[in-house]
């Protein structure tokens, strides 16, 4: 593996891969305003959501978490914030003013969307000049943070595809870089196996509680053995038969030397190097959304029968080894590891493989995901709003 | 030699079918990826890639291992060689 790559080194040390400058709404309602900022002004990026009013308790703290956490991203260069009422709006600035990077907010209460928009753009376009003159500077892999989730699985993922991330994950810690794992429930089946991975009791025990309240949710709502559901259709279809199947394949992801360092809530950010897990929903793109907002600059995504997911300001790259996948939409991937079901390719290449395609992403060549104009941006709901 | 089907350990009761188009009566090669040997039979169903193949005779009630682990419980009885999924194999968690 190439032992650097060149990124953009935040004002608190931090590096990204990308460089975006984001007009991110606080709620449903500012999402109008902030579509017209990034249609004003070139080279902004609006990030739309369904969701921030009357929201409370954990799940209000889980909507600011995901806010700030994404505005913080080394992959965002400088933020405007638009919110219909000016203190929610201010909690969300201040929030991404720690890094140090550039954010200014807006409310349209008062000024109503035309003069929101009209101020917001003009900060826009200053900000798009001074970062567009941000230059990529060499830095070590240590300082990337990479995380992974795998969809639209088959049997090939745990053959193949999620097997490579496993062998990269392997390396990229042995490098020193900061790795993340998740999916609550799609590890139902194989928990043992990342409980024994735990590094202390602590670990563990901090695991167990999240699988467990994970579990909870899923037995408080369910109607079924969750066949319906868990595994998807698309999983069903491509040959896994029930969760424990799927979950043993997903956890391939994690490799075979790190231990699990320690178990982040959703969107929290991690404290050191290392592998982590976060506790997350197994849908692609809330768990990918959650990997943003906890500061991660590159995704691995294995995928079996196609799943297409891209994220806003998270690179994802897509590894598939399903050679009728491969087939009938190759636009869609970024490295093919069929040669392993073919016996041609070993995981110690494939692994390799990958982190290449990693370093050339980091350097700024485009995920399929990115050329294709996938920015899914989905935030995690906990419950109703009041 | 070309490979139809993949058991991940030598100890799984499941092969999963890596090739289109396989139909019943063809007689497969299988690689054991741990262990890295070969085997052959003949598979009793049209499989799917990507779906399974039983390695040996199921009745109801029996365990299904895959990666030497539990992947659940056999709820209709199944033959070496034919289609194993999910009408004769069913979840034990939820």
């Amino acid at each position: 593996m190439q032992k650097t790559f060149f990124g953009y080194r935040r004002e608190n040390g931090r590096v990204g891969i990308r460089n975006h400058v984001i007009i991110l709404p606080l709620d449903d309602l500012s999402n109008s305003a902030c579509e017209a900022v990034a249609n004003n002004v070139k080279g902004t990026l609006a990030l739309p959501h369904a969701y921030g009013r009357l929201q409370f308790g954990d799940d209000l703290d889980l909507h600011f978490r995901t806010l700030i956490g994404t505005g913080c991203n080394p992959n965002v260069a400088a933020v405007v914030v638009i919110g219909i009422e000016p203190q929610w709006t201010q909690r969300v600035v201040d929030g991404i003013a720690k890094t140090g990077k550039p954010v200014a907010g807006f409310a349209i209460e008062k000024n109503g969307d035309l003069n929101t928009i009209c101020a917001a753009s003009r900060t826009a376009k200053e900000f798009v000049h001074l970062t567009s003159e941000y230059l990529r500077v060499e830095c070590p892999v240590k300082d990337l943070w990479v995380s992974t989730k795998c969809g639209e699985s088959d049997t090939t993922s745990g053959i193949a595809s999620n097997p490579t991330v496993g062998n990269a994950f392997d390396k990229l810690w042995e490098a020193g870089a900061t790795t993340l794992f998740g999916e609550t429930t799609e590890i139902t089946g194989g928990e043992h196996i990342v409980l024994s991975r735990c590094a202390n009791a602590e670990v563990a025990k901090r695991f167990q509680f999240f699988f467990d309240r994970y579990a909870k949710v899923v037995d408080d709502h369910k109607t079924s053995d969750l066949s319906d559901s868990q595994p998807t259709k698309g999983n069903i279809e491509g040959g896994l038969t029930t969760i424990e199947e799927k979950a043993l394949g997903n956890i391939q992801k994690i490799g075979r030397k790190a231990p699990v360092i320690g178990c982040l809530d959703k969107a929290e950010v991690p404290t050191g190097p290392g592998l982590w897990f976060m506790d997350s929903s197994s849908a692609a793109a809330e768990m990918v959304t959650l990997c943003a907002a906890s500061g991660y600059v590159a995704h691995f995504f294995p995928t079996g029968q196609g799943n297409i997911i891209g994220n806003p300001i998270l690179p994802v790259i897509k590894l598939c080894a399903n050679p009728r996948t491969l087939r009938t939409m190759s636009e869609h991937f970024d490295v093919d590891v069929s040669g392993i079901v073919r016996k041609e390719m070993n995981y110690d290449q494939a692994g390799n493989a990958l982190l290449e395609m990693l370093i050339r992403t980091c350097n700024g060549r485009l995920t399929a995901a990115e050329a294709l104009g996938h920015r899914e941006f989905i935030m995690t709901r906990l419950y109703e709003s009041a | 030699m070309s490979i139809d089907f993949i058991v991940h350990e030598a100890a799984d009761g499941v092969g999963v079918v890596v090739v289109e188009g396989l139909k019943a009566g063809t007689d497969c090669t299988g690689w054991i990826m741990q262990e890295d040997k070969t085997i052959s039979f003949k598979i009793l169903s049209d499989i799917p890639i990507g779906h399974k193949v039983a390695m040996k005779d199921f009745a109801v009630g029996d365990t299904v291992f895959k990666y030497n682990t539990d992947i659940g419980k056999v709820v209709a009885p199944i033959k070496r060689g034919e289609h194993l999924h999910v009408h004769n194999v069913k979840t034990k968690r939820w």
